[in-house]
């Protein structure tokens, strides 16, 4: 009795040591921590200042310049010291993010019809963004391009030969990737132009072409639903999508954003891939815009205006292209054209009318992808 | 029933327990050959991948990765977080054990199936119905607004999701404990005159000391670890609303494979401890009881 009782009393010794510990260990990380942050979410006065630029997932490396360079230009002009900070996801989840309340000054993303429904959904900014800044608000613009294994063994040089026997095709999913969905609708116009000749833009807005338009959508239907046959992994995101083609290594080729895929080309160890540009494809432009009702509340329009401005000078647009960004102005992208292969480009207003009836048509639940996913997993 | 010969083998091994045959022998020795092997395929195969690739560049490279200011930011996040909830669960967590071992009342099992609840939910889901809650369109969006405060993607969105997350760990540690040990002790010190403060305090606490701390650390764990619930409030700013497991991501996903070993190595040197320190309190719990 005696015994159990001593070793009860021990016991609780230990026990209150142990919670002491723990307890000033927790105090001594709790000064540590809040010796460092120091919380600053409202816009700032007029000596300093601080912007939420929310965007999508490859322009990480390129914001991270942009950023650095626009601090110090804006300090020079204004005296005022600038801090951008960076949010990056998939483009879709981003615009939820600021629809449900994330306080971004500036958001950057894959495409217009995320800002759109920022627009639609949220009433954060004025109907009229995309036309505030030159170029549909997209200061740089990117296509979709090939990445293959080294040495092209598959012999894959355009969208044909994609569905040619034996050829594993990686490409994320088109309904939460913004990048994939350029992926999709790049095929869907290669394969119209393929079957509608040279005039083919003219065609899918002439009446009496209805027919011959008709037969080249259910051939372009064909195309992609064949495409999608030959994908072994479906990745959420185009970030992913890479990891899987070069890390992985699942698949012969990648249907990549050309940004993504020279940065791949230079993070990876050279030569494991190369990159293929095809004959035609899809111009992304990925827009810009302010949030209104975030930049009036936190007074910082000027700052924000100026920043997405930057972009747009000379020295904005050689950011853009030292990160494989199209430059929009016709200098920089010549002094970049070795890096830039010239290809024929299609917009999405002129072959698809808008990113909401490609939306609506393609991508909508249940819509053209779902139809042609289903098929392919049967 | 079961025929063929290991039934054969089975029935004349049962009929005599406690005696080491070579086939017993052989028998033991490949359930235990199974079970480890097993272990070193899905436990320290992964684990010594971590820690190879977060050394992959050398130790140099290792320790650069924790200058990194938005990896030090997401540490001190992840601290800071644990540091607020830990503390908070362990009062509800007592306090909900101690009602519900303790007292009789209508809706007990509606409350113990209550706290279970985040065992059960998904965490994105854990993360989505504070943003339905407090997001711009949400039910107290508007609210919030008017007044300036951010709660999801800002901190307390991220402690109030790691908060739903991880409370079921210590009242789940202490209820079936508290009910194993019984009353009788309880009663006793309320006969000879002590308050309900007291007993608490001089009983009831010394009694599941071992199971407290035992769900402390999980809830801990959990709480530095917890990626999915976080993920959906925290708005990924960098710098300033990532914890530690969003940081992985982000480096992994920046082609940063040593910095994302690096800081996922800080985690998995936090599960090994977690381990080590379960360990040590059962062993003490198990010697207390001899």
């Amino acid at each position: 009795m005696m015994n159990t009782n001593r070793r009860g009393m021990a016991g609780t010794r230990y026990f209150a040591a142990t919670l002491r510990v723990i307890a000033l260990v927790m105090l001594a990380l709790a000064g540590v921590s809040g010796c460092g942050s120091s919380s600053n979410t409202s816009g700032g006065d007029a000596k300093s200042v601080t912007l939420l630029n929310v965007s999508y997932d490859p322009t990480r490396e390129l914001y991270r310049d942009v950023n650095e360079r626009f601090s110090a230009d804006w300090k020079a002009k204004t005296g005022q010291q600038v801090t951008i900070k960076q949010s990056h996801a998939g483009s879709g989840s981003q615009a939820r993010a600021v629809i449900d309340g994330l306080q971004a000054d500036v958001v950057t993303l894959a495409l217009a019809y995320d800002v759109d429904s920022i627009q639609r959904t949220g009433k954060r900014l004025g109907a009229n963004w995309q036309t505030r800044y030159p170029d549909n608000s997209a200061p740089y613009t990117s296509t979709i391009v090939f990445l293959v294994r080294k040495g092209n063994p598959k012999q894959i040089r355009d969208w044909s030969d994609l569905v040619k026997p034996g050829v594993a095709i990686v490409t994320p999913n088109p309904k939460t990737s913004g990048g994939a969905r350029w992926n999709y609708l790049a095929a869907w116009g290669y394969e119209l132009h393929r079957v509608l000749g040279p005039d083919w833009k003219k065609k899918l807005d002439d009446p009496a072409a209805a027919d011959e338009v008709g037969r080249a959508q259910a051939s372009a239907e064909k195309f992609v639903g064949e495409l999608y046959a030959r994908v072994p992994v479906l990745d959420s995101g185009a970030r992913g999508a890479t990891n899987t083609f070069v890390q992985r290594e699942i698949g012969d080729v990648l249907l990549a954003w050309e940004n993504e895929a020279l940065l791949a080309i230079r993070a990876m160890e050279p030569g494991k891939v190369e990159l293929i540009v095809p004959t035609i494809s899809i111009l992304a432009e990925p827009p810009v815009a302010v949030v209104d009702t975030v930049v009036d509340r936190r007074g910082t329009r000027q700052v924000a205006e100026g920043y997405l401005s930057y972009l747009y000078t000379p020295d904005g647009q050689e950011i853009a292209a030292r990160h494989f960004f199209r430059p929009r102005n016709p200098e920089v992208l010549a002094q970049h054209r070795d890096q830039f292969q010239q290809l024929e480009e299609f917009g999405i207003d002129e072959v698809f009318g808008g990113w909401q009836r490609a939306y609506a048509t393609h991508f909508a639940d249940g819509a053209l992808f779902d139809r042609l996913y289903a098929a392919v997993k049967r | 029933m079961a025929g063929g010969p290991s039934g054969v083998v089975l029935a004349e091994l049962a009929s005599r327990p406690g005696r080491d045959t070579a086939v017993a022998t052989l028998i033991k020795l490949t359930f235990i050959g199974i079970s480890l092997l097993f272990l070193m395929a899905l436990l320290f195969a992964p684990l010594i991948t971590v820690f190879a690739a977060a050394l992959d560049k050398g130790l140099a490279m290792y320790f650069a990765s924790f200058k990194d200011e938005d990896t030090l930011a997401a540490i001190r996040l992840t601290l800071i977080t644990a540091v607020i909830v830990v503390p908070v669960n362990v009062i509800f967590g007592i306090t909900a054990a101690w009602s519900i071992a303790k007292f009789e009342f209508k809706g007990k099992s509606f409350l113990i199936t209550l706290i279970d609840l985040p065992i059960a939910v998904s965490p994105v889901i854990s993360g989505l119905i504070y943003v339905l809650l407090f997001g711009a369109q949400g039910w107290f969006g508007a609210w919030l607004q008017e007044r300036d405060i951010s709660i999801v993607f800002a901190m307390p969105g991220i402690v109030l999701a790691t908060m739903f997350v991880t409370f079921p760990y210590v009242a789940r540690e202490l209820i079936p404990l508290m009910q194993q040990l019984g009353n009788d002790e309880e009663e006793a010190a309320i006969t000879l005159g002590a308050g309900g403060l007291m007993t608490f305090f001089h009983v009831t606490l010394p009694k599941v000391r071992w199971g407290l701390l035992y769900g402390v650390i999980l809830c801990n764990a959990r709480a530095m670890g917890e990626f999915g619930a976080v993920s959906v409030v925290s708005g990924h700013i960098r710098g300033l609303t990532t914890t530690m497991p969003l940081q992985v991501e982000i480096l992994y996903n920046e082609y940063n494979f040593v910095g994302a070993f690096a800081v996922a190595s800080l985690l998995t040197l936090l599960a090994v401890v977690t381990l080590i320190v379960k360990s040590l309190v059962e062993w003490r719990a198990d010697y207390k009881k001899r």
